[in-house]
């Protein structure tokens, strides 16, 4: 599959209201502290040349600190360029609930695991099932509900998503 | 459940009144969402796709439930297969016997099996945590809709619902804050919940994934929070693998809501990786995946049944999108309260509630559906669901179980309906014969039916409403006119000739229109002639006697074929008889026959348009002159892609042609008569109206619709009359 360019992907993004910045593994500790609202959580960041390491951000956090984070850092395994979605793994060190709580997600991608479309993020998906790494949540935009009688942001997840763009990952 | 005492035409009545206007805004609101997100995709591409994918599924059922009782055990999670609903709520007992509390996301399938109510009954706490669901837990109502089950309610009814229930210390008034209100209830639910229960959109066999397709993290919470969770999904959720999921994925949301995507679109591998998390706990999270337990319980609850009966497998394909239910006008008017049954609602609950339920309960909606066919092609995996629910009526009207009706399609004697069967619906079913009676005695037969007493004894004995104008017969058919005229093609244009289809309203009510559809078309350099049978069986059908229907059909191919034989063309002025002929004989004759007809049969405006595209010239026809017009494509027309050509026909000539929105007049044959239905005919009427009057500007356009049902009911609501557009083209004009 082609590598699509990040502005599809940014474009999607902003389509969503989600929030994005393009960085590089070099200014990422800048583009994260301006991503983050104190109190944050995070999990650890397995791409090489970045890491939460000296940021305001606490890894791992005990239950009663997740459910007081206001944000949550999560490393993501893909994203669907033609939709904004990320890729949340449910890794042991607890993504998916990183990901999950906090009122805001801060998600980081690799520029390189950016797919097209959605059979692109299937296909991708299918090799990692092979692989073990068996869950995940394609996530698009914030928690949203209709049920009350209009659109509301922030139900059960997120009611802010931002995304941070390694460029040279 | 309607209380016994309330009669079908009160209770729709006050649904009318009470829960329609938040229906009404929310299913057209999905629709319009809907039509948006599907133009952007190759729909017809994609729905294919979805359907060869669910046929291949059902078909492989057996072998898929191995695949999948494998993979999950493999994995470390267990399956169960539950016969019925006794059976899974006595496992999920068993499953939550240490437990104190279960918080669920929605699932229709736990609803069918009264889960909470079981689970209750043994002394577990049970919480639903979508927030639509949660209302209705709150009110102790039943879901009104398959994806939004809590959509009659308005803001207003749900605040002074929480407010009453839970007191706040300020009263609740918004959504966001009735919203933040049910996150915090629910989150506390769901941080002390045991055990996690969640549904699945999918079951993918091969890796035992689930995928879970949601918009407010519920389901993300409940699968992942406690240390156990539970999957209850019925077996038709099983597909072979993720390679089959992509088509499903691009369909789901956008029929649904409208949606490109839904926000989370969960694929869990239970027990999954994810670390086990105690809010007691003060040690960081991290590890205990090995303490997390996974069971899956596979439902039957009459499924295997189902997929052994030919008139109900197609029932299996369902994704439970509920764009059955948004696009279409009767449930856009009374939601699922009215259009559904024990557990489900909509188009396609006719064939849950006849498998899973029984007749019984699908007797008490199946009505609802006029067969207008707006559903067809909404249904991302394509399901024929007014033929399940024909056939459903068909069962209703004998009695009987599947069994009758398998010797039944087999062929029994037409005419041979029941007994027993609604004399209303043999009447309605019997129109053609009643009309021909009729036509014969004009017009002493006119001045009866339009008698008092008449009127008294049709309403009590075969239930039409009073308050409907009954059609006036004509002495003088079309039949018997044609055979009395002279042919008027001098010049043919070419080797073309028609056979033009009587319909029984052209026939016997309005020949008119069927003469100007002859002249227009003999102008136009195309000799005429009027086919000698009457009626394509679309009444029988409409009223689920398809013996009856099958006995036309074949009538209408002996009449017609020798005619197409000869080179003719087949020419329909009424959509509901082409529509029969293309999309309903497939299922009356052998498949041969039905192709020929199919392929061989046209309607009238999409005949002209084909002419003129042609290079026919279109001098000898009348010109619009500007003239404005309102056009209401017949909803089974529209269905059949064929209200374009109206319009193109109609712009072409000058004229200037607004066009409607609405899925359907509301008049639906038959519906519109019966006095059950009146007042909801009426509805769905009036909507159509206001779009009419919304488009007149200063001045009141002419109304133009394709439809006999249509002009009649665009005629009584907006006293002036409908015509059809053949009449404007029409050279004696």
């Amino acid at each position: 599959m082609s590598q699509p360019p990040v502005s599809t992907f940014t474009d999607a993004l902003d389509g969503l209201g989600v929030g994005w910045r393009n960085t590089t593994t070099a200014d990422f500790p800048a583009a994260l502290a301006d991503a983050i609202e104190a109190p944050a959580v995070g999990t650890a960041l397995p791409f090489e040349g970045v890491s939460l390491d000296g940021a305001d951000v606490t890894v791992p956090p005990t239950p009663a600190e997740l459910r007081e984070a206001t944000t949550g850092v999560t490393p993501v395994f893909g994203g669907i360029a033609q939709y904004g979605s990320v890729v949340v793994e449910s890794r042991p060190e607890g993504d998916e609930l990183v990901a999950l709580y906090p009122e805001r997600h801060v998600a980081v991608l690799r520029e390189s695991d950016l797919v097209g479309g959605v059979d692109d993020a299937i296909e991708d998906r299918r090799a990692r099932i092979a692989a073990g790494r068996d869950s995940a949540v394609l996530a698009t935009g914030v928690s949203a509900t209709a049920d009350m009688g209009a659109t509301v942001e922030g139900v059960h997840g997120p009611r802010e998503v931002h995304v941070i763009v390694l460029r040279d990952r | 459940m309607s209380a016994d005492n309330e009669s079908r035409a009160e209770r729709i009545r006050r649904l009318l009144d009470t829960e329609g206007p938040t229906v009404k805004q929310n299913a057209q609101g999905f629709n319009e969402g809907r039509y948006a997100a599907m133009a952007d995709v190759d729909g017809e591409k994609l729905r294919s796709e979805a359907r060869r994918i669910k046929e291949d599924a059902i078909e492989r059922l057996p072998e898929l439930i191995e695949t999948a009782r494998e993979s999950v055990e493999e994995n470390g999670g267990s399956v169960y297969l539950a016969d019925d609903a006794a059976d899974a709520n006595d496992y999920l007992a068993e499953v939550c016997a240490d437990a104190d509390s279960v918080v669920k996301s929605k699932s229709m399938t736990t609803e069918e099996l009264d889960v909470n109510e079981g689970l209750e009954a043994a002394g577990v706490d049970v919480t639903e945590t979508d927030l639509g669901e949660f209302v209705l837990q709150v009110a102790d109502e039943a879901p009104s809709h398959l994806i939004a089950p809590g959509f009659h309610k308005s803001t207003d009814e749900i605040a002074e619902l929480f407010n009453a229930r839970f007191d706040p210390a300020e009263p609740l008034e918004t959504p966001e804050q009735l919203t933040t209100f049910a996150r915090d209830h629910l989150g506390d639910r769901i941080r002390s919940a045991d055990v996690g229960m969640t549904g699945a959109n999918f079951v993918l066999a091969e890796s035992g994934t689930l995928a879970l397709v949601t918009n407010e993290g519920n389901a993300r919470k409940c699968a992942v929070t406690p240390d156990t969770h539970v999957a209850v999904a019925g077996v038709e959720k099983l597909i072979p693998s993720v390679d089959e999921l992509g088509p499903m994925v691009e369909l789901l949301a956008r029929s649904a809501t409208g949606q490109e995507i839904s926000q989370y679109l969960s694929l869990l591998t239970p027990p999954t990786d994810s670390p086990t998390i105690d809010f007691d706990s003060t040690e960081p999270i991290g590890g205990g995946a090995e303490d997390r337990e996974f069971h899956l319980v596979l439902v039957d609850n009459g499924r295997f049944e189902m997929r052994d009966d030919e008139g109900l497998r197609e029932t299996l394909y369902c994704v439970r999108c509920g764009a059955c239910s948004n696009s279409c006008a009767n449930f856009q008017h009374v939601g699922g309260h009215a259009f559904g049954g024990e557990t489900y609602t909509g188009g396609i609950a006719t064939g849950w509630e006849a498998g899973v339920e029984g007749t019984d309960s699908a007797a008490e909606f199946n009505d609802l559906c006029t067969g207008c066919s707006r559903c067809v092609n909404a249904c991302p995996v394509k399901i024929d669901i007014p033929w399940i629910n024909t056939v459903v009526r068909d069962r209703i009207n004998r009695g009987a179980e599947p069994d009758a009706v398998d010797s039944l399609v087999d062929g029994l004697v037409p005419d041979d309906e029941e007994p027993g069967m609604d004399l209303g619906k043999r009447a309605f079913g019997n129109v053609g014969t009643l009309a021909k009676l009729g036509s014969a005695t004009a017009p002493v037969s006119n001045w009866l039916a339009d008698s008092a007493p008449v009127r008294g004894l049709l309403e009590r004995g075969l239930g039409v409403d009073a308050r409907r104008g009954l059609p006036e017969f004509q002495r003088e058919t079309l039949q018997k006119w044609d055979r009395k005229r002279d042919a008027a093609v001098r010049e043919p244009h070419d080797d073309r000739a028609v056979v033009l289809f009587p319909d029984v309203f052209t026939n016997y009510v309005d020949p008119e229109r069927g003469k100007a559809a002859v002249r227009v078309l003999e102008a136009l350099g195309v000799p005429v002639r009027v086919a000698g049978v009457v009626g394509s069986g679309r009444a029988p059908f409409s009223q689920g006697m398809i013996a009856t229907a099958r006995e036309q059909a074949e009538a209408v191919d002996d009449a017609l074929s020798p005619h197409l034989d000869a080179g003719r063309d087949a020419v329909f002025v009424e959509p509901s008889d082409l529509a029969m002929v293309r999309s309903e004989y497939e299922k009356l004759l052998p498949a041969n026959r039905a192709e020929t007809l199919a392929g061989g049969s046209y309607e009238v405006l999409e005949y002209v348009y084909g002419l003129l595209e042609n290079g026919v010239d279109p001098e000898p026809l009348p010109r619009g002159d500007g003239e404005r017009l309102t056009y209401h494509a017949h909803c089974q027309q529209r269905t059949l892609g064929l209200d374009a050509h109206t319009e193109a026909v109609l712009g072409r000539l000058g004229y200037d042609v607004a066009t409607t929105e609405a899925e359907c007049c509301g008049m639906a044959g038959s519906f519109g008569y019966k006095a059950d239905y009146y007042d909801l005919s009426v509805a769905v009427g009036e909507s159509l109206a206001d779009e009419v009057r919304e488009s007149d500007g200063p001045e009141d356009r002419r109304v133009v619709a394709s439809g006999t049902s249509c002009e009649e009911q665009l005629t009584d609501l907006l006293d002036r009359s409908a015509t059809h557009p053949i009449e404007l083209l029409d050279p004696e004009r």
